[in-house]
């Protein structure tokens, strides 16, 4: 069960500049986050709006460069690696799929040419196997007959095909993590779960280690073993997520589940009363737990500490005074 | 006026029939190429209940929507039916009538409504602005009147001075609701007003449209394709697809037994966030293109109970189309199988 990790973040920390030279302020938009991606699992980081979800898929990514912070890949750090050659090769190794299937495929290219782009790139397999390698990989997403889909161009696929291009696209280079942001969240209701089940079956079938963004709790617990809750900037609870979700520890995951709607629950059921506020990252915010004006629980030192990430039982830990304070506390 | 069972008009109860649409049908373009987007849709919304209406995107919900507000441009036109508010009919109305009917009995709150607001003009002038086209009221009183109903919908009532891009997507969106009560419509028309925003703020927009409709009386219908947040909030539910009502049930009932292998695919594409855990199907296929839909009944083609090995069942599921039946009180159904006690 303990396979290497090979994707470890340690410490990510990314800050925006704003405003100008005389009132240099920072946005603190990923903030001390840490956690690993594991083959053949799926982790799900979960969050609102500006939470920093997206800039940490972006900073895996290598799309933005992280402020500090290492990003471990098979146990090297991949933030100091700059030559073309090894961001090429870890590039190949680290996928990602974006939210919007209509804008992340190019209009005037037929979908043979946006799978088979990547094998010629990354030599993957010989030219005299690479048509035969894009049938392959289009039948793996479920996209069939092959031979009449990767003719077709993005605008004769309907939203969830082109979601399985962009899928079978990242899979082309053999990746061993797949960073997906908000996959299905563009998508119809209907085939929403057929994208989930393919997660799940390309988790299982070729251990691909994954990264869910999103903010839709439900579809997390169905595709997701582990949890990442953010909160402005911080992750403020973690771990497995059937534990996470049934039993949260944060002020902030409770709130979230409580406003998640739940068909078998009503809209007049007790829900928790929380002031009002944003999950966004804050500029230089002071000392403190972020989320103590919105909190229920706050007590005093909630204002002036800020919490620690604390296991309260075994991996499942959180950003808490009141539910998870830590040791010496 | 002879008929016997000519409803009293002068009940208002909230069995009261407030909007009715009779065979309403829309086309967007002309001749072979037209598609048809609503097709013989009848639907009554009664005084005071939230009326949900859920499908995929190009299912025909939206069309009706702007139909209601008589807001459909060409290549959209209504070629049948009548849609009667209070009854009366909408269709054949001027375009003074129709303006004054507009925002006065029904208004309408959209998905994009945050990006509706005039970015260079402050909120409160807006409110104001938007009463003086309807009623006689000075400046002064409609600025009073501002103040009251941001603070409605939670807002500091010297948010009035504020620019649209100083509010936040979810206030912007809690300002439109306050505008489109301004004027004590009976019937808001809410097209997905909370898609854009985060589960917290919409959880709470959601609450104060409840309490709200509570203090005021006002009948919402409701637009979405999130069938999991109409389980919660609506207390009947209409489930379109391809341009017609497929279902319609009091929301209890259709999450408890929905009848439409339509309805039992979109409610299992929702996995649940309590309870057991099981492997979902969703539903195969996509939705019909509305130019040449399927011949007999139109989730033919997705649905897993259209088989030819039962060949008289499939005979009619392919050639002749279901219609809505009662199956009981409040609850309809548009399916073959259902008809035939199958289900």
């Amino acid at each position: 069960m303990t396979a290497p990790a090979p994707l470890e973040v340690r410490s990510l920390t990314k800050r925006f500049a704003v405003g100008n030279a005389l009132r240099q302020a920072h946005v603190h938009a990923v903030d001390d986050v840490s956690f690993e991606l594991r083959p053949g699992r799926v982790t799900a980081l979960v969050g609102e709006s500006g939470s920093g979800k997206s800039t940490v898929a972006r900073l895996l990514a290598r799309l933005h460069e992280a402020t500090s912070g290492a990003v471990l890949f098979q146990g090297s750090d991949v933030l100091g690696v700059h030559g073309r050659r090894d961001v090429l090769h870890y590039r190949s190794q680290v996928q990602m799929i974006f939210q919007d299937p209509f804008g992340s495929l190019n209009p005037v290219k037929t979908v043979r040419h946006h799978v088979e782009r990547p094998l010629r790139i990354h030599r993957i397999v010989p030219s005299s196997q690479v048509e035969e390698r894009v049938y392959e990989l289009l039948r793996t997403v479920g996209l069939v007959p092959p031979e009449d889909v990767a003719a077709k161009y993005p605008h004769e696929l309907s939203g969830g095909q082109r979601q399985r291009v962009a899928i079978a696209r990242a899979l082309a280079v053999e990746p061993k993590v797949v960073l997906a942001d908000e996959p299905i969240s563009m998508l119809d209701v209907s085939i929403r779960i057929g994208i989930l089940n393919l997660m799940l079956r390309l988790k299982e079938e070729r251990d691909i280690a994954f990264l869910y963004i999103t903010h839709d709790l439900a579809s997390a617990r169905y595709v997701a073993d582990d949890i990442l809750v953010m909160y402005a900037g911080q992750v403020v609870e973690s771990g497995p997520i059937e534990e996470v979700l049934s039993a949260p520890l944060h002020p902030y995951t409770r709130l979230l589940l409580s406003a998640a709607p739940d068909p078998a629950t009503h809209l007049h059921a007790k829900r928790i009363e929380v002031r009002k506020g944003r999950a966004s990252a804050a500029v230089d915010p002071p000392d403190g737990c972020r989320f103590v004006t919105r909190c229920p629980l706050a007590v005093d030192v909630c204002s002036h500490v800020t919490p620690a990430l604390v296991e309260a039982s075994p991996q499942h830990a959180a950003r808490c005074h009141v539910t998870a304070p830590a040791p010496s506390d | 006026m002879t008929s016997l069972a000519e409803k009293p008009t002068t009940v208002r109860t909230a069995d009261a029939r407030l909007l009715e649409l009779r065979g309403l049908g829309v086309d967007y373009g002309v001749g072979t190429k037209a598609a048809r987007a609503v097709d013989g849709v009848n639907l009554t919304i009664h005084e005071g209940e939230i009326l949900g209406l859920a499908g995929e995107s190009g299912c025909g919900k939206t069309t009706i929507a702007n139909a209601v507000m008589q807001l459909l441009r060409p290549p959209a036109r209504i070629t049948d039916g009548s849609i009667l508010f209070q009854g009366e009919n909408l269709l054949g109305k001027s375009t003074e009538e129709l303006r004054r009917f507009r925002w006065r009995n029904v208004s309408m709150v959209l998905q994009s409504a945050m990006n509706a607001l005039n970015p260079v003009m402050r909120v409160g002038d807006q409110f104001v602005d938007a009463m003086r086209a309807h009623e006689k009221i000075d400046r002064k009183r409609a600025l009073v009147r501002t103040g009251e109903l941001l603070e409605l919908v939670g807002i500091d009532r010297r948010r009035a001075d504020a620019y649209p891009h100083e509010l936040s997507g979810g206030m912007r969106q809690r300002v439109i609701i306050a505008m489109a009560l301004a004027l004590r419509p009976e019937l808001i028309i809410m097209d997905e007003p909370t898609t854009a925003l985060d589960v917290v703020v919409q959880r709470e927009i959601l609450q104060q449209i409840d309490a709200l409709k509570r203090d005021f009386g006002f009948a919402v219908l409701f637009v979405t394709h999130d069938l999991s947040l109409l389980l919660e909030f609506a207390d009947r539910i209409a489930i379109m697809y391809a341009g017609e009502i497929v279902e319609l049930a009091p929301a209890d009932r259709l999450g408890a037994n929905p009848q439409h292998p339509y309805t039992q695919g979109l409610l299992d594409s929702f996995p649940p966030l309590t309870g057991p855990l099981t492997r979902l199907q969703g539903i195969p296929g996509s939705p019909p293109d509305l130019r040449d839909p399927p011949s007999g009944c139109r989730f033919n083609p997705r649905c897993p109970h259209c088989l030819p090995d039962r060949a008289a069942l499939y005979a009619r599921q392919t050639t002749e189309r279901p219609r809505l039946r009662v199956i009981e009180p409040g609850h309809e159904v548009a399916c073959h199988l259902v008809a035939e006690g199958a289900a």
